[in-house]
């Protein structure tokens, strides 16, 4: 059974791939500065470049959580969207804010704190924004026959992230205090409710893929989403280490952000061991490679390279460095970005009545931009470690050991390269289904 | 074998408790260790005027500060004592882009009032106890 207002979820998902688009042109901007050809600094210097870069990545995955919920919500409470052209206004709003941001960044309107550049009045924009979204679902989810476990996890995870965006927004005199509750936000999302939200789109792929009974799934989404937050909560510690609290962080952090590749690992083997256990083999083969993607990816680049430098023993050289970029990129690639191009490749099909299952370029998309973003990773990792090595241990100057690194941003930018003719694939596909209809939803 | 409810149980319980123990902990750091730690009592009306313009030029976009931001440009948690006042406010104030080693920073013309709270700012945060953030080099000679 599928329902009419699921559409609305098709345009969210374009202005993802819009968006996402957008973040790469600007990552090559940042890459070739790092190679040492800052040739655009008079009209994006880098400070701009990264703003952008980031702030896209936010706003882009944003917007595929909220088309996966208007998918998602309607097909599990049994119930039509309770107002679509509500929804159609939030999403204008949406994009509306994001533009302002954007070309805000290129004229010094900002504040600059990491993630969190949108200014204030903004801040409250996004805020009414979101609680529209939020209210159109869960009025949905009141309205109809059916609250699963599923539809209730996903709802969770995103009432928790908007309620989280609000520390974000109290100012601070005080650095400390200020990078303190910058973490309530950035932490507490991506290595909190974020996984909430990962988690119920996984589950909700999972039993429309592998056909295995809702019950098993749903059962080991509450053990998932209990080891993120039983892990994750307290190991926000690890971001505390040396911005100016106390002893205890290095030992609450350290333990407990150790066990956060649990939930990833606990991700990646629900999803292959349902897939081997289901008898129903789904035709969309691209959907599943997404799909079973994102649990594998996201044990690797957001469980086992986090917990490479965790420790405080290994974060006290580490942190601040390339190192990070390393563990960001494959952490934000496998959990949240694989995630929404699995939905949006399950969904497709359904909206449009299209059945590109099986096709050459959405294959391609799947190995290269994986392959190409491995890549990054590995040529990312190499430069930090010698960073580390040559301005932490050594103690060379900041600007002669990136005059040494510069190499690997050439390699950097091959990977790269590889990444974005992934996603250029996956975008003519998305381009191929073309638009949703009524009738494809009704058959 | 587990059963649904048992897991909804250890989901809700797992997360109620460590949500308090964390909830606790920030309390103790915020109103014990940071007063301390961080020397409010120093943070005068020129140091919060300072981290304004830090941050309403996106300084962490390029550099770190107690290891934040980006990695494009030096860290500057320590930046005070690594090299002065003098050389900061050459860098803030200069009229074309201040490139050392060849990568550029956004030529900001800052007066030299704003030079000096920018530089209280930078001083301020050199003094805050980071548990011995940034490491000494081992093998400098």
């Amino acid at each position: 059974m599928k329902y009419k207002s699921q559409k609305v979820a098709y345009w969210f998902f374009a202005l993802s791939m819009l968006l996402l688009s957008l973040q790469i042109v600007y990552g090559f901007i940042m890459a070739f500065a790092h190679m040492g050809y800052d040739v655009l600094h008079p009209v994006i210097a880098f400070n701009t470049a990264r703003a952008v870069h980031t702030n896209l990545l936010v706003v882009w995955l944003l917007s595929g959580f909220m088309g996966a919920a208007y998918y998602i919500i309607p097909e599990e409470a049994e119930h039509e969207l309770v107002n679509v052209k509500l929804a159609y206004i939030q999403l204008i709003t949406l994009a509306l804010v994001g533009v302002v941001a954007i070309i805000g960044y290129h004229f010094n309107y900002w504040e600059g704190r990491k993630f969190l550049e949108i200014p204030r009045p903004l801040d409250w924009l996004v805020v009414v924004n979101v609680l529209t979204f939020l209210g159109l679902i869960l009025v949905t989810l009141f309205k109809g026959k059916k609250r699963t476990t599923t539809a209730l996890v996903l709802s969770m995870g995103l009432f928790f992230a908007a309620l989280l965006y609000l520390p974000g927004m109290i100012w601070f005199d005080n650095q400390t205090m200020d990078s303190f509750f910058r973490w309530w936000v950035v932490h507490l999302w991506v290595e909190g409710v974020w996984e909430l939200i990962m988690g119920g789109i996984l589950a909700f792929l999972l039993i429309k893929i592998t056909g295995v009974d809702r019950e098993v799934i749903e059962k080991w989404l509450y053990v998932i989403v209990g080891l993120t937050f039983i892990s994750g909560i307290l190991g926000t510690g690890h971001h505390y280490y040396y911005i100016g609290v106390g002893k205890v962080w290095l030992i609450v952090g350290g333990i407990f952000s150790a066990m956060e590749p649990l939930a990833f690992l606990g991700m990646a083997l629900f999803a292959i061991s349902m897939y081997r256990k289901g008898e129903k083999k789904h035709p969309n083969k691209i959907a599943l490679n997404w799909t079973l993607g994102t649990a594998i990816v996201s044990f690797v680049g957001a469980g086992l390279l986090g917990l490479a430098h965790t420790l405080p023993q290994v974060n006290m050289y580490t942190h601040g460095t390339l190192v990070t970029a390393m563990h960001g990129h494959l952490a934000f690639w496998g959990a949240y970005a694989m995630i929404v191009l699995a939905i949006i490749s399950y969904a497709l099909p359904n909206l449009t009545g299209r059945k590109l299952f099986d096709t050459t370029t959405g294959l391609l998309a799947f190995w290269l931009s994986n392959i190409g973003m491995i890549g990054m990773t590995v040529a990312f990792g190499v430069a930090g470690v010698a960073q580390v090595y040559l301005e932490r241990m050594v103690g060379l100057e900041f600007g002669d050991v990136q005059k040494e690194i510069e190499v690997h941003f050439f390699i950097l930018i091959c990977c790269a390269t590889m990444f974005t003719t992934g996603i250029v694939c996956y975008i003519i596909e998305f381009l191929k289904y073309g638009q949703p209809t009524d009738e494809a939803l009704e058959a | 074998m587990l059963s649904k409810l048992q897991a909804r149980a250890f989901f809700l319980g797992g997360t109620i408790v460590t949500f308090g123990i964390f909830l606790g902990l920030s309390w103790n750091s915020l109103s014990n260790e940071v007063p301390k730690r961080t020397h409010e009592e120093n943070l005068s009306p020129q140091v919060i005027h300072g981290k304004e313009i830090w941050e309403s030029n996106n300084c962490m976009g390029c550099h770190t500060i107690l290891g934040e931001g980006a990695y494009y440009a030096p860290e500057l948690t320590k930046v005070y004592d690594r090299r002065g006042e003098g050389y900061i406010k050459a860098a803030l104030m200069s009229k074309t882009p201040w490139s050392p080693r060849g990568r550029q920073m956004v030529a900001y013309a800052m007066t030299e009032q704003d030079a000096n709270d920018v530089v209280a700012f930078l001083k301020w945060i050199g003094e805050v106890d980071l548990n011995g953030f940034p490491p000494k080099p081992q093998y400098k000679k």
